[in-house]
C-alpha cells in the first residue's frame, strides 16, 4: 500500500486524487478519484450505486478527515440511514458529529406545474448551505437523473445539471454523481456522461448461471493511469471491496526462509529444509493419494511451531478433516481450540468465484496468517471457468505472496494426466509435490515426488509413503528391475536382501573362523618350532663353552711351564713380559 | 414561517364576499435575477387581474435564507407555492405563461 501510494506520487503533482477508502478501488484507480472533480458512477437498478456514494463520504469523514454532504434523489434519510446500517455505517452519528450532511431532495410531479424558463438555482443554494455546513469537502449526488422525470423542460435540466457540475468543479468538492444505466449501449439514461470529463466508473451486477457476481470497471481516468479490466467487487457487512487484482507489478519480496513441511524425510526431499518460506505450493493428485494427509502435516508443524494457519475446506466439513486427519494422529483439534487454526469452509457453488476469492481475501487480512491451505482448488472449477478459475488463483497466488504467507493448494487431478495440472496453475506455483498412487502386483500403493521446486535442490526420486498412525512415513527407495518398488514388492524385496546379508554374514563368520584356526595352528608350529631351536641352541651353546675353558687351560699350563724353566731373570722377565703383553 | 423576512403585500379586504378566503402565494427567488423579476411582475399582473385584494404574495429570497430551500423542497428557481388554498400546488418557472400559470393555480373557478 505505502508503496503504491509512493509510486502514484509524481502524478499527483499533476492530478492531486482524494482516496475512497473503498477496498481494492484506490489501488486500481492509484489512489482514489480525482480531488475537486466530479466522477460518475454508472451502474444497473441493484448494482451497489448508492452504497458506492455512501461509503465514499463515511470513508471520508471518519478515515481522511473529509466531511461529505449526501444529496439524495430518491432515497429518504430515514431509509437511507437503516439501509447503510447493516453495513457497519452510522449516518446519524455522523450527522450529529457534523461529519455529514444528509439532504433528500423529493420532488412531486403530480403537485408541479410549469410556466416559463426556470433554473436549478434552488439545488445550488441547497448543496452550498449543507457543503458550509459541515465544511465538506466531498459530495455525493445519488442519482441526480431523477430530476429528468420530475422537472419540466429536459433542454433547460440538462444545461442545469451541465451548469451544476461545472460549478461543483469550480468549488473544488470531489463529488460522485450516480447514475443509472439501464442499457448496456449508454452509461446513463440521460448522456449526462458527456458533462463528466474526469472519472467514470461502472458498476455491474450480472447473473451467470445462476450466480451473481459484481463488478466494476474505471471506464476513463483522465490524466491518470487505471487499471482498466474489471474487477469484481463484494458488498457485505464491511462495505464495498473491490478485489485487489493481480497487483500490477511482480515486486514481492522473497524469503530465504524455509520452513518444515512437518515430515521429516519430505523435508530432506527439499534440501533439507522444506519449502521457502512465502512460496506457493501445489499438491496435486487423484483421490486418495493423502493430499490433505500431506497438508495437515504441514499445518500441524506450523502451529507446533506458533504460527497462525488458515484453511479453506471446499470440500469436506472442517469435524471431517478433524476426524479423518486424528486417524493418522495428527490433532488439528487441539490447535482450532486454542487459536492457531482456523477453518474456513464452504461450497463455492454457494457464491461466486469472485466471492469465494474476496472471502478468501477477508479472512486472511483479518486473520493474519502465515500458512494458508486451501483444499481444494479443483472444487472452484464447478461454479466458474478455467479462465476465471486461473485469473482468480493468479490473483490469490499474488495476494499471498505480497503478505509473505506460504500457501498449499491441493488439486485433484483425473486420473491419466496427472502432470497436466487442472487449471493450468502449475506456472503459478513455486512447488509442486505430485501425489499418485502405483499399481504393482494387484495393489496401490501411495508414492509422492517432487515435481519442481523453484531455487532448490531437491530430490528426483519417487517416494513411496504410507499413512500410519503416526502420520505420514517416507520409505526407503527400492528400485528393482522395473523401476521403483512399493507395497508388497518392496516388502520381498527387502526380504530378499535381508536374506542376502544374513547369508554373506554366515559366510564371512565362517572365513573368519577358518582365519583364526589357521592362526592358532600356525602359532601352535611356532611354539614347537622355538622348543626344538631352543633345545638345539643349549647344546650347542653348551659346547662352545666346553671347548673354550679347554683352550684357556692350555695356555695356562704353558704359562706354568715356562715359570717352572725359569729361562729368564725375575726382572726382564716382568719388563719384558710387560712390554710383550702391551705389544700384543 | 415566522422568521422569514418577507416582503407581504396585503390587500385590504374590504369587498368581503361570501368566500374570504385569502390567497397565500409564496414565491422563491434568488437574488434579484431577470427570471425572479419577470416572475414577480407576471404574478402580479395575474393577481391584479384575477384575485384583487384577495391575495397576499411572500417573496422568499433563498439567498437570503437557503435553509427553507430545504425545508420546502426547493429546487427550481423560481418556484412558486399556492399555500392557501388548500391544497398545495408548485408552479416552477418564470410564470410567464398567464394559460399555464392559471391552470396551474386552478384559478378558473374564481370569477
Amino acid at each position: 500500500m505505502a508503496q503504491k501510494k509512493k509510486a502514484s506520487r509524481p502524478s499527483s503533482k499533476t492530478l492531486p486524487k482524494a482516496p475512497t477508502g473503498i477496498q481494492g478501488l484506490d489501488e486500481i484507480t492509484g489512489g482514489g478519484l480525482p480531488r475537486g472533480r466530479p466522477t460518475l458512477v454508472s451502474g444497473g437498478a441493484g448494482s451497489g450505486k448508492t452504497l458506492f456514494g455512501l461509503e465514499f463520504l463515511v470513508r471520508g469523514a471518519t478515515q481522511y478527515g473529509e466531511p461529505g454532504v449526501f444529496v439524495s434523489f430518491e432515497e429518504s434519510i430515514p431509509d437511507l440511514t437503516r439501509n447503510v446500517a447493516s453495513l457497519g455505517f452510522d449516518l446519524d452519528r455522523l450527522v450529529a458529529d457534523k461529519k455529514l450532511f444528509v439532504d433528500h431532495v423529493s420532488i412531486m410531479r403530480s403537485e408541479l406545474g410549469e410556466t416559463g424558463e426556470y433554473d436549478l438555482e434552488g439545488l445550488f443554494i441547497r448543496i452550498a448551505d449543507a457543503v458550509q455546513r459541515v465544511g465538506a469537502q466531498r459530495v455525493v449526488l445519488d442519482t441526480i437523473e431523477t430530476l429528468f422525470g420530475n422537472l419540466p423542460n429536459p433542454v433547460i435540466l440538462r444545461a442545469e445539471i451541465h451548469r451544476l457540475f461545472n460549478w461543483l468543479k469550480q468549488k473544488g468538492l470531489t463529488t460522485v454523481i450516480t447514475a443509472e444505466r439501464d442499457r448496456p449501449d449508454k452509461l446513463t439514461r440521460h448522456s449526462i456522461e458527456e458533462f463528466v470529463s474526469d472519472c467514470v466508473i461502472v458498476l455491474d451486477h450480472r447473473i451467470r448461471e445462476e450466480i451473481s457476481t459484481r463488478r466494476l470497471r474505471v471506464v476513463k481516468y483522465r490524466g491518470s493511469t487505471h487499471g482498466t479490466n474489471e474487477y469484481p467487487f463484494l458488498i457485505d457487512e464491511q462495505g464495498i471491496s473491490v478485489l485487489p487484482i493481480s497487483s500490477l507489478s511482480l515486486d514481492h519480496a522473497a524469503s530465504a526462509a524455509r520452513v518444515s513441511t512437518g515430515i521429516d524425510r519430505l523435508d530432506g526431499m527439499m534440501g533439507g529444509k522444506g519449502f521457502y518460506q512465502g512460496s506457493s505450493i501445489l499438491l496435486s493428485g487423484t483421490s486418495g493419494t493423502g493430499k490433505t494427509s500431506v497438508a495437515a502435516h504441514f499445518v500441524d508443524a506450523a502451529c507446533r511451531r506458533g504460527e497462525r494457519c488458515l484453511y479453506f475446506a471446499f470440500e469436506e466439513s472442517p469435524r471431517q478433516v478433524v476426524r479423518n486427519m486424528r486417524s493418522i494422529g495428527i490433532d488439528l483439534d487441539q490447535w482450532v481450540r486454542k487459536g492457531p487454526l482456523q477453518f474456513h469452509a464452504a461450497r463455492p457453488t454457494y457464491g461466486g468465484i469472485e466471492e469465494v476469492l474476496l472471502v478468501t481475501h477477508k479472512h486472511i487480512s483479518s486473520f493474519q496468517p502465515s500458512i494458508v491451505v486451501v483444499d481444494p482448488i479443483t472444487n472452484l472449477l464447478m461454479v466458474s471457468t478455467q479462465n476465471e478459475v486461473r485469473s482468480m488463483l493468479t490473483r490469490l497466488v499474488d495476494f499471498l505472496k505480497t503478505q509473505g504467507i506460504t500457501a498449499i493448494f491441493t488439486s485433484l487431478t483425473a486420473a491419466g494426466e496427472l502432470e497436466a495440472s487442472e487449471a493450468d496453475v502449475s506456472s503459478l506455483m513455486d512447488t509442486w509435490l505430485l501425489l499418485k498412487n502405483i499399481e504393482v502386483g494387484g495393489e496401490r500403493n501411495r508414492a509422492l515426488y517432487v515435481l519442481k521446486s523453484r531455487g532448490m535442490e531437491h530430490s528426483n526420486q519417487i517416494r513411496e509413503f504410507v499413512l500410519t498412525d503416526d502420520g505420514l512415513r517416507l520409505l526407503d527407495v527400492y528400485l528393482g528391475p522395473e523401476g521403483v518398488l512399493t507395497g508388497s514388492a518392496r516388502v520381498s524385496q527387502e526380504m530378499r536382501e535381508k536374506a542376502v546379508v544374513t547369508f554373506r554374514r554366515q559366510e564371512q563368520e565362517t572365513h573368519r573362523r577358518e582365519l583364526e584356526r589357521k592362526r592358532r595352528i600356525f602359532e601352535a608350529r611356532m611354539v614347537m618350532l622355538r622348543a626344538e631351536f631352543e633345545a638345539e641352541e643349549e647344546i650347542l651353546q653348551q659346547t662352545i663353552s666346553e671347548s673354550e675353558l679347554l683352550g684357556e687351560e692350555v695356555v695356562q699350563d704353558r704359562v706354568q711351564m715356562v715359570l717352572s724353566r725359569k729361562a729368564d731373570s725375575s726382572a726382564y722377565k716382568r719388563d719384558g713380559r710387560a712390554k710383550g703383553g702391551r705389544r700384543r | 414561517m415566522p422568521t422569514t423576512k418577507t416582503k407581504t403585500r396585503a390587500r385590504p379586504r374590504k369587498p368581503a364576499p361570501r368566500k374570504p378566503v385569502i390567497w397565500n402565494l409564496r414565491l422563491y427567488v434568488a437574488g434579484q435575477t431577470p427570471k425572479s423579476i419577470r416572475a414577480l411582475a407576471n404574478l402580479k399582473a395575474l393577481c391584479e387581474e384575477h384575485l384583487k385584494g384577495r391575495y397576499q404574495i411572500e417573496v422568499i429570497d433563498l439567498r437570503e435564507h437557503p435553509q427553507l430551500a430545504r425545508g420546502d423542497q426547493i429546487v427550481a428557481i423560481p418556484t412558486l407555492v399556492r399555500r392557501l388554498p388548500r391544497p398545495l400546488r408548485t408552479i416552477i418557472g418564470d410564470l410567464s405563461d398567464s394559460v399555464q400559470l392559471l391552470v396551474g393555480l386552478d384559478l378558473r373557478k374564481v370569477d
